[in-house]
């Protein structure tokens, strides 16, 4: 028996996968669905010399893991709906000051306080354009257990190497289901560390732009003092009003994640190749169409399926790609259709989009999207 | 076809359904090769109310995570047969508690009632081992999971000096299938 | 002492007022530092929202100027990450009694060790003069145009009764008394808030026919009353005086040193059973 192998959960896979990933630093306010990553961590954070803080609201513990990526730690916060939307302001100067964060939200049934302890994918939109402002953001969406942990892994490394916020969307079942997964030993990890300043600290421009559109990060007290504020800010770090300054430093904010956007970007095709029918799917609903698929293959009937892992930026491209090569592209998502509405923009008329939701708590049964794939033909 | 295997635990809070959940499933899984999911539906209460566990075997991946088609439903309240009882395949099994479950549901399953919670108290002379009585019922009736993984699974999962009890909890119930 | 090596010539001209408390309290905490001898590596101030808080981009240290309201959340972190570095916060009556409440209250509570220099004017400077939660009843604001009808925050009333280990109030004319107070406040190991009656001539001021910030400096000066004088005074004789010094010093135990402690305990026991 592999040591490695064990049934975990999509929750504690993630608190793993931080720990793996060196975080060291947790702050959070309690919230079903999602709870089970704050106790995790509670128990094993202070036990590897990193901190672990219940803070008084949403709001609180997402300003204390800023402040505490400014002091070097790695740091992650974990919530749910209603949590997520009062994170959002602190996201937003994540985001404008470039500071490596992640944030979880195990995505539960709303609006408000909805249904706590259902799952859903109604934040979708929400991890896209949920603080105020056009701002960069990555979002990564697991659909499993073993994902789970190495998305995020991924989501501290992505972090950390473009300084950016990353959010982790899970669904309930994700974050709820025990399955069999053997974690990677830790040795054979690719953990990415923060880019520190070569250059001496008169000479430090804490927002450099240069040609890896990514500047230089020095840990408070380091040697390095500098400035960090949400208004905009030049190079130097202080606000500017300067319109070619606010110009210049927005669009290297905005072309960083364009100009790595080949390595964010990722997406599992399965069966595209010889697919006349397209299924696009992610987190909990790509299993239901995963069996989906399985059934109608067994039958004869050409499905391919594209589940999306890197929801924003979106794999606008790659879609359309498929959308070229199909008759129908069908969505399943627990929500009204809010990734139905960008596949319509990335098909651009090239194939049908076709909707199949459920927002009462339950999953999608692949027997829906069977049905709803044979009405296609 | 892949082998595929839907267990779906139903009762009361407090009966001790995911941990017997998660023994099958790390029985399963972890001391025997297959593969298995295991899942809970959480009320909002830590406590009380209805609970619910499923748990999926399989000899390869596992897609949908829950039960689609039951093969075997177990209902430790009355409330629980009635509501779960229609999802059961063709053919399928389910395992009552006739000590809660006074009408048993009507259809294309085989159905076993025992009195398992006071076999428990009987037996081994606790209430609370109601569920790892269950557990031997499920193991003898399914034949997914050998004995041996299922006893690997307990001795981990039960609490240090309850092992034996626990044991002989889930020897009662595969008795109870051996001997009828 | 050489106040340019704790400054950002860079951005100067500041933004403040002139007659502003801000100054004034900006210049003790730099004489604080200073009579303390902290390197300024070793030094993050983080701030808020609101005329107080811009006092971060003035001052060459690790500076964080955060949200409206929840700089003490930065700091926490920060803290926490970094335990050895000296984290002072300067906010102001609305940064941190309004919108960020109830961060002071649990930053409090906690008494996790950092010194809140909070600079109490009254009103919204920044924004034009709206009421805040220490603008007086009956007193002018934008949004209070018929005179405030709210009751008033007790600033370092509400910080005590919430836990910290060390209060202490001041004007802005009692200059020397408040280096002394800040590094006090910075010495106290456990949560320090140190509030500046810091009068704004421009918006309250203008408002309420206060007067220049001179007249309002001294005004402040006239209704102070030290301590140890306003324990033998009556509640009455109190009535519109502000009552300056330590308020408040304990010692009581540290959220980090107790998170350690807590730790610690916990892995002697682990390790005595195994």
């Amino acid at each position: 028996m592999n040591p490695r192998t064990s049934m975990m959960q999509g929750n504690i896979a993630v608190a793993e996968g931080a720990i793996a990933a060196g975080c060291r630093f947790f702050a959070g306010y309690p919230i079903t669905p999602s709870t089970e990553i704050a106790e995790h961590l509670a128990r094993s954070l202070p036990l590897l010399g990193g901190r672990f803080m219940q803070m008084e609201d949403e709001i609180a513990a997402m300003g204390a893991v800023i402040g505490a990526s400014l002091g070097g730690m790695k740091s992650m916060t974990a919530t749910s709906g209603p949590g997520f939307s009062l994170k959002q302001e602190n996201i937003g100067y994540a985001s404008i000051t470039e500071t490596p964060v992640v944030i979880v939200n195990v995505m539960r049934g709303g609006p408000s306080t909805g249904i706590p302890t259902l799952p859903s994918q109604g934040d979708v939109m929400q991890a896209r354009w949920g603080t105020h402002g056009d701002h960069p953001i990555i979002v990564l969406t697991p659909a499993g257990v073993r994902e789970a942990f190495d998305m995020t892994v991924q989501a501290f490394n992505f972090s950390e190497r473009f300084r950016v916020p990353v959010i982790l969307l899970l669904d309930e079942i994700i974050g709820h289901v025990h399955e069999k997964v053997t974690l990677p030993d830790p040795e054979d990890l690719v953990v990415i560390d923060r880019k520190k300043p070569t250059v001496p600290p008169e000479e430090y421009l804490p927002f450099e732009i240069d040609e890896t559109m990514v500047p230089a990060m020095a840990n408070f007290g380091e040697g390095y003092r500098y400035h960090v504020t949400g208004l905009v800010h030049d190079q130097t770090g202080f606000p500017t009003m300067d319109e070619v300054k606010i110009e210049m430093m927005l669009n290297r904010l905005h072309g960083k994640l364009d100009k790595y956007a080949d390595e964010i970007i990722q997406v599992e095709e399965t069966g595209t190749e010889d697919a006349e029918i397209g299924i696009i799917c992610y987190g909990s609903s790509a299993r239901s169409a995963r069996q989906a698929m399985r059934e109608l293959r067994d039958e004869g009937i050409p499905v391919g399926m594209l589940r999306i892992k890197t929801m924003w930026p979106f794999p606008t491209d790659r879609i359309r790609a498929f959308a070229d090569r199909v008759s129908h592209l069908v969505v399943p998502e627990l929500n009204l259709g809010q990734i139905a509405h960008e596949v319509e923009h990335a098909s651009c008329d090239r194939a049908e989009v076709v909707r199949v939701n459920r927002i009462t708590g339950d999953p999608i049964h692949p027997e829906e999207i069977v049905q709803k794939i044979k009405e296609c033909r | 076809m892949s082998f595929r295997y839907e267990i779906r635990l139903s009762g009361a809070g407090g009966q001790g359904l995911i941990l017997i959940g998660k023994i099958i499933a790390e029985a399963a899984a972890i001391y025997e090769d297959k593969n298995a999911t295991q899942s809970q539906s959480y009320g909002p209460e830590a406590r009380g109310g209805a609970s619910r566990s499923e748990v999926i075997i399989s000899d390869s991946d596992i897609d949908y995570p829950k039960a689609t088609n039951i093969d075997l439903l177990l209902a430790m309240t009355q409330e629980a047969a009635d509501k779960y009882s229609n999802e059961i395949k063709p053919g399928g099994t389910i395992v009552m508690d006739s000590g809660f479950v006074h009408e048993a549901p009507e259809g294309d399953f085989k159905s076993h009632g025992f009195p398992i919670t006071n076999i428990a108290e009987e037996q081994i002379g606790k209430k609370i081992v109601a569920n790892l009585v269950a557990l031997g019922i499920i193991t003898e009736l399914s034949g997914i999971i050998s004995d041996d993984a299922v006893i690997n699974a307990i001795r981990a999962r039960v609490p240090k000096g309850t092992e034996e009890m626990n044991i002989n909890a889930f020897r009662a119930g595969q008795n109870l299938i051996r001997s009828s | 002492m050489d106040y340019q090596k704790y400054l950002r010539n860079e951005n100067f001209p500041h933004i403040w007022c002139s007659g502003c408390g801000a100054g004034i309290a900006l210049k003790a905490i730099l004489r604080a530092i200073d009579d303390l001898g902290i390197e300024q590596d070793d030094v993050a101030m983080v701030s808020g929202i609101g005329c107080s808080s811009r006092t971060t981009g003035y001052v060459d240290f690790n500076t964080i100027h955060t949200t409206h309201g929840r700089p003490l959340t930065f700091a926490t972190g920060l803290k926490m990450a970094r335990p050895d570095m000296t984290v002072l916060v300067v906010t102001g009556d609305g940064d941190a009694t309004a919108i960020g409440g109830n961060h002071l209250i649990h930053a409090a509570r906690r008494n996790i060790d950092m010194t809140v220099i909070l600079y109490n004017n009254n009103i919204y400077g920044m924004t034009g003069g709206q009421a805040s939660p220490t603008t007086p009843l009956g007193d002018i604001g934008t949004t209070a145009p018929f005179g405030a009808v709210e009751n008033t925050f007790d600033i370092s009333g509400l910080v005590i009764a919430a836990g910290a280990a060390y209060v202490a109030r001041c004007t802005a004319f009692h200059a020397k008394l408040l280096d002394d107070l800040i590094r006090k406040g910075i010495e106290k190991k456990g949560f320090s808030l140190i509030e500046v009656m810091a009068p704004c001539p421009t918006a309250y001021g203008k408002l309420n026919k206060k007067g220049s910030g001179a007249k309002m400096i001294l005004d402040q000066k006239d209704a102070a009353v030290r301590i140890a004088k306003a324990e033998k005074m009556t509640a009455e004789e109190l009535e519109e005086k502000i009552v300056i010094g330590v308020l408040v010093d304990r010692d009581i135990p540290e959220y980090i040193q107790s998170c350690d402690a807590a730790v610690a305990q916990a892995m002697n026991a682990r390790n005595g059973s195994a």
